[in-house]
This record gives structure tokens, C-alpha cells and sequence, in this order.
């Protein structure tokens, strides 16, 4: 079936002529009309767009145009800005939102001939990691509809999982792509921060923040960061660094490859989630790799840093829903400062009202040193600690989550619960570093993900880790019951 | 409880948030959890440790020339305005 081809598998198709993008498209299209409902993954389904789109990237394959993307859809997170497209970020802020232009990362993909299906749900404003925070609804984990997706860019991953699309974009600022990833059994990169333009992506904590995307491989996944890769001068933290050729890259045999085990995730891991793990090392052991043990002595402190210093930024990113200049406004203020407060009151839901207060607090006067300074001191800790250990090894492995996909509702009463379910993922993102999660096996039945971790700009040696990885095994061709 | 309903009523305020006479206990509790959560920051030793700012070191801002690289969307990007009068953003007058 198209939907089971790899994103290679389908650009050589629409090469040969021997399927179009309109039918490609409309195979989707039909997919997400019968198997969305049960599971809540769009916010905005974009059908008309879509064909118009697949109409023109035929066209330019008629006129013998070929490229690695040309003709493929894809989802994108709600997150990112889409010309002319409703943006809601998930929340009731935004539900009115027409974006006026589009994010970089939108653009590059537009001119790569891809076509948008619509766009998919997410925690409101990226800030969760269940999904269970947007405006529109939970979205349900297609392995089991009781559980979560993960999140905060949990309608991306069960789309993907679900097979319908080849892939999606999402954010990564806290382990928003790997955690829902790891629990939905696809394939979830976080690039470099700087890597990718975050120009025109709803900013939530700017220091941490990154787009990336989910795939059911990493060849594939290698395809998609080649074209959104690269510098934008409309992002002042996007990074002039050559981007290397990721396709090329993935067949490199491991021989000689040195893999750090992170000790402090395997410490008290769940005897199942550490089998699977260790079935994985036996694999990279086969494949010529070297495994050995290093410390991160500092990430105890990575949820707390991240939870002081992701709210800090939010708290001032959030500040501009005004109910002035766009998204949601009260009835009939009394004033301006009743305008200011019931705009946001009523146009943020219950977890971005946390964050927002949580990071107003330790930004206060008077507890800006205990808190903030004090988090961006043990981020450079933990900064410090993954420079070491990339002194000994090429990447580092660990578990991506600590169980696998839980129930809907389960921890939505106590938001440090919830937070810890980001343990093993905040590290990349306060060091700024490339991780990648890659199905590793089942625990209950529900997909688990292994986590490769790499230094500053290593995307490749990651895709290629991985891409290896998935020739020794098969975890990330399982497809969930009843959307194979 | 680290946060009593006084100081969660000043952070709204702060945060410039309308919080419920229902929501207002409920946040107290979180809020003084999570504030409790991060306070294990306090044992950490950052003795002599330089404040992280941003993730990758050694960039800088970025300057450009200072020439014209944007037109007038004025009308295009009010469209999401509540309220526009005459190109103009309308809010509940401020000064009588």
C-alpha cells in the first residue's frame, strides 16, 4: 500500500510517472477523512490547497523536474505560520488566526513541491507533553486510543504512526518531537539548535526551541532535514554551518564508532525499558560499534533548570497576546487593563496560564538570582557534562522516555508528574544538541524508543547511527492495528 | 504551601491574567509544587559558574545594513485585528 512506501520509495514512483501527486495526495487525503476522527490528530485539514498543490508539483514532474520531496505530503505541527492557513498553536488565543505569511521552514517545503494536508494538533502552545493542553482536544495514540500520544507535538506523531502522511513537521523545546516519538513507534529528530530557521515558528522558549520532524525511518528523516536545514538571516540565532549531505551520509558502516551509555538513565530504569535497551547495545556491538559507560553528574538538575529557565522565556515570548493586534479579545472590556487580563484569562488555558505565572515568578524581583540565574548556571553544568562525555564518545544512548504511553487523564492533576516524563529528553535541549528517537521494541504492547544524542552539528553521524540501527532490525516497520 | 493566595494573586498580575475565584485555589497548590520542584536548584554548587544564556557558544547578534527589507503589510496583517479604525488599532480609551 502507498501509505507503507518510504519517502524514497514514493519520490521514485512519482520519478517513473508511475503514480501522481494528485493521487498520492488524494490517497492521504482519503486516509486522514477515515481514520481522524478516532484519533483528533488535525486541527486544520486543508484539502482543496492540497490537491491545487499536488496539481502543480505534477506538472513540474511532467516537465521532467525531479527531487527528493517533489509531489510528497506532509502535516505540519499548527506551530508553524502558513500563509493564508488558520495557525492556532492549539490554543483558543489564536483560533481565529490567519497567519500573513509563512515560516521559513513552511517555505523551503513549498518549494521543494511538497503538498500540505492541513495541519496538526498540538499542546497549546507546545506546552505539554500528552497533548491533553489543546484548545481542540486530546489527541488519542493510535496504538491504544486510551492513551496519550505524547506530546507537545503529539498530533504530528500519530498522524505519522498512523500512516496518514508520509510525514509531519513538530518543535522539540523540552523532548516535544522524541518523547511523542518514542511512544507512537516512529522515528523523531530534534536538529541543532540554529540548525533549522525557527522564523515564523510560534516561539515558546526561544533559547530552546527547534523544529524537526517525524518519520517512519531515518533514511527518510535524512530526506526531510536536507531540505529544512540551513541558514535564514531572518532568524538572528539561525547558524552559517555547511549543511553535509545526510543521504549520503547513512551508509557508513559503524566500525570504530565509540557509544557512550549515559549511566544516569539506565539507573532505576523499568527491567523492560532496560532489555530493550540492552537488546539495542548487543545490536551496535554486531554493527562494529563501541560501547562504553559515561556520567552526566550534573543532569539531576537538567527538569528543574528546564522548568525555571522554559517558563522564564515563555512568560516574556506570551507577553505579546495583547488582544490588541491579533487573536483573541474579551467582550466588552472596561478598560484597558481589564482588556490586557480577561484577553489572556480567557485565551490561555490552565497549563500556559502555569507556565506564564511560573516563569513571571522567578523572573520577580527578588528571586530572579535564586532562580533564573541560578538555572542558567546549572544549565551550563549540564552543558559542561555532555562536552566531556563528547571528548570520550561520537554519541551517547539512552532510553527517550521513562514508560511507555499512558493513560489519557492519568497525570493532567499534577503538572511535576507530567514534567518528569521529560527527564531524559530536556538534556539536548538545554545543551542545544542534536537527538534523534528511533523505535526500540514494546513494552505492554505500546512502542518504546531508544535515544541517540549527539554533539553540536552531528545530525549526520545520528541518521547514520539510526539508519543502521533500522537495517539490523524491524521496530520501525510495526504499524499499529488497523492502520497498516 | 510555598506560595500563598496573595502572591499568586500578584503574579497574575504581573502576567497580566484574569484568574477565576474557582481557578485561584487550584493554581496556589500547583504553582507551589512546581516552585518546590525547582528549589532542589538551591543545593547545586554554581560557585565561580558562568550564567548560560544561550546554547551555543561564541554567537553573537548578527548586524545588517540598515537598508529597507520589508514593504507595508499595514492591511494585510490588521485583518487579524479585533478592533482597526482608519489603519489604527482600537482599544477602551486611556487617557480622559
Amino acid at each position: 500500500m502507498l501509505h507503507n512506501l518510504s519517502i524514497g520509495e514514493l519520490a521514485d514512483r512519482l520519478g517513473k510517472r508511475q503514480i501522481s501527486s494528485t493521487e498520492l495526495t488524494q490517497h492521504f487525503l482519503g486516509r486522514i477523512e477515515r481514520l481522524n476522527p478516532a484519533l483528533n490528530a488535525m486541527i486544520t485539514l486543508t484539502a482543496t490547497q492540497a490537491l491545487a498543490d499536488a496539481a502543480a508539483a505534477d506538472a513540474r514532474l511532467r516537465s521532467g523536474e525531479r527531487g527528493p520531496l517533489l509531489g510528497i505530503p506532509l502535516i505540519h505541527k499548527d506551530i508553524f505560520c502558513t500563509d493564508g492557513v488558520k495557525t492556532s498553536c492549539g490554543s483558543r488565543m489564536l483560533d481565529n488566526f490567519v497567519a500573513p505569511y509563512d515560516a521559513t521552514v513552511v517555505a523551503r517545503f513549498k518549494a521543494a513541491g511538497t503538498v500540505m494536508l492541513g495541519k496538526s494538533n498540538m499542546d497549546e502552545f507546545a506546552m505539554g507533553s500528552s497533548n491533553e493542553t489543546s484548545y481542540y482536544g486530546p489527541v488519542k495514540n493510535p496504538w491504544d486510543t486510551a492513551k496519550v500520544p505524547g506530546g507537545s507535538s503529539g498530533g504530528s506523531a500519530a498522524a505519522t504512526a498512523a500512516r496518514l502522511t508520509p510525514f509531519a513537521t513538530g518543535t522539540d523545546t523540552g523532548g516535544s518531537i522524541r518523547q511523542p516519538a518514542a511512544l507512537t513507534g516512529v522515528t523523531g529528530l530534534k536538529p541543532t539548535y540554529g540548525r533549522v530557521s525557527r522564523y515564523g515558528m510560534v516561539a515558546f522558549a526561544s533559547s530552546l526551541d527547534q523544529a524537526g520532524m517525524f518519520t517512519r525511518s531515518a533514511s527518510d528523516a535524512a530526506a526531510v532535514l536536507q531540505v529544512m536545514a540551513g541558514f535564514d538571516p531572518r532568524d538572528s540565532t539561525s547558524v552559517d554551518v555547511v549543511v553535509p549531505d545526510y543521504t549520503q551520509a547513512l551508509d557508513r558502516p559503524l566500525k570504530g564508532m565509540k557509544i557512550g551509555l549515559l549511566r544516569e538513565f539506565f539507573e532505576g530504569l523499568e527491567p523492560r525499558n532496560a532489555a530493550l535497551l540492552e537488546d539495542a547495545l548487543n545490536i551496535y556491538t554486531g554493527l562494529g560499534a563501541e560501547t562504553l559507560q559515561v556520567s552526566l553528574p550534573h543532569l539531576p538538575l537538567s527538569v528543574p533548570t528546564y522548568y525555571v529557565v522554559a517558563p522564564a522565556e515563555c512568560s516574556s515570548n506570551l507577553s505579546r497576546f495583547d488582544g490588541v493586534r491579533y487573536g483573541y479579545r474579551c467582550e466588552n472590556p472596561k478598560d484597558l487593563m481589564d482588556l490586557y487580563k480577561r484577553s489572556r484569562g480567557e485565551g490561555f488555558g490552565a497549563e500556559v496560564k502555569r507556565r506564564i505565572m511560573t516563569g513571571t515568578y522567578v523572573l520577580s524581583a527578588g528571586y530572579f538570582d535564586a532562580y533564573y540565574l541560578k538555572a542558567q548556571k546549572a544549565r551550563r553544568l549540564i552543558t559542561d557534562d555532555f562536552r566531556a562525555a563528547f571528548d570520550k564518545v561520537d554519541l551517547v544512548i539512552g532510553p527517550t522516555t521513562p514508560t511507555p504511553a499512558f493513560d489519557i487523564g492519568a497525570k493532567m492533576d499534577d503538572p511535576v508528574l507530567m514534567y518528569l516524563n521529560d527527564i531524559y529528553t530536556i538534556g539536548a535541549n538545554l545543551a542545544g544538541l542534536p537527538g534523534i528517537s528511533v523505535p526500540c521494541g514494546f513494552v505492554d504492547g505500546l512502542p518504546m524508543g531508544l535515544q541517540l544524542i549527539g554533539p553540536h552539528f552531528a545530525e549526520a553521524k545520528l541518521l547514520n547511527a539510526a539508519h543502521q540501527y533500522q537495517q539490523a532490525t524491524d521496530w520501525h516497520t510495526h504499524a499499529p492495528r488497523g492502520y497498516a | 504551601m510555598s506560595l500563598t493566595r496573595q502572591d499568586v494573586e500578584k503574579i497574575a498580575h504581573l502576567a497580566r491574567l484574569s484568574i477565576t475565584a474557582q481557578e485561584m485555589p487550584v493554581y496556589v497548590s500547583s504553582l507551589s509544587s512546581i516552585v518546590d520542584f525547582v528549589d532542589e536548584l538551591s543545593r547545586a554548587d554554581t560557585e565561580g559558574v558562568v550564567p548560560m544564556a544561550h546554547p551555543l557558544d561564541g554567537q553573537h547578534q548578527r548586524l545588517r545594513a540598515d537598508a529597507v527589507s520589508e514593504t507595508d503589510h499595514h492591511e494585510k496583517y490588521q485583518r487579524n485585528a479585533p478592533a482597526v479604525t482608519a489603519g489604527l488599532y482600537v482599544v477602551p480609551r486611556v487617557i480622559e
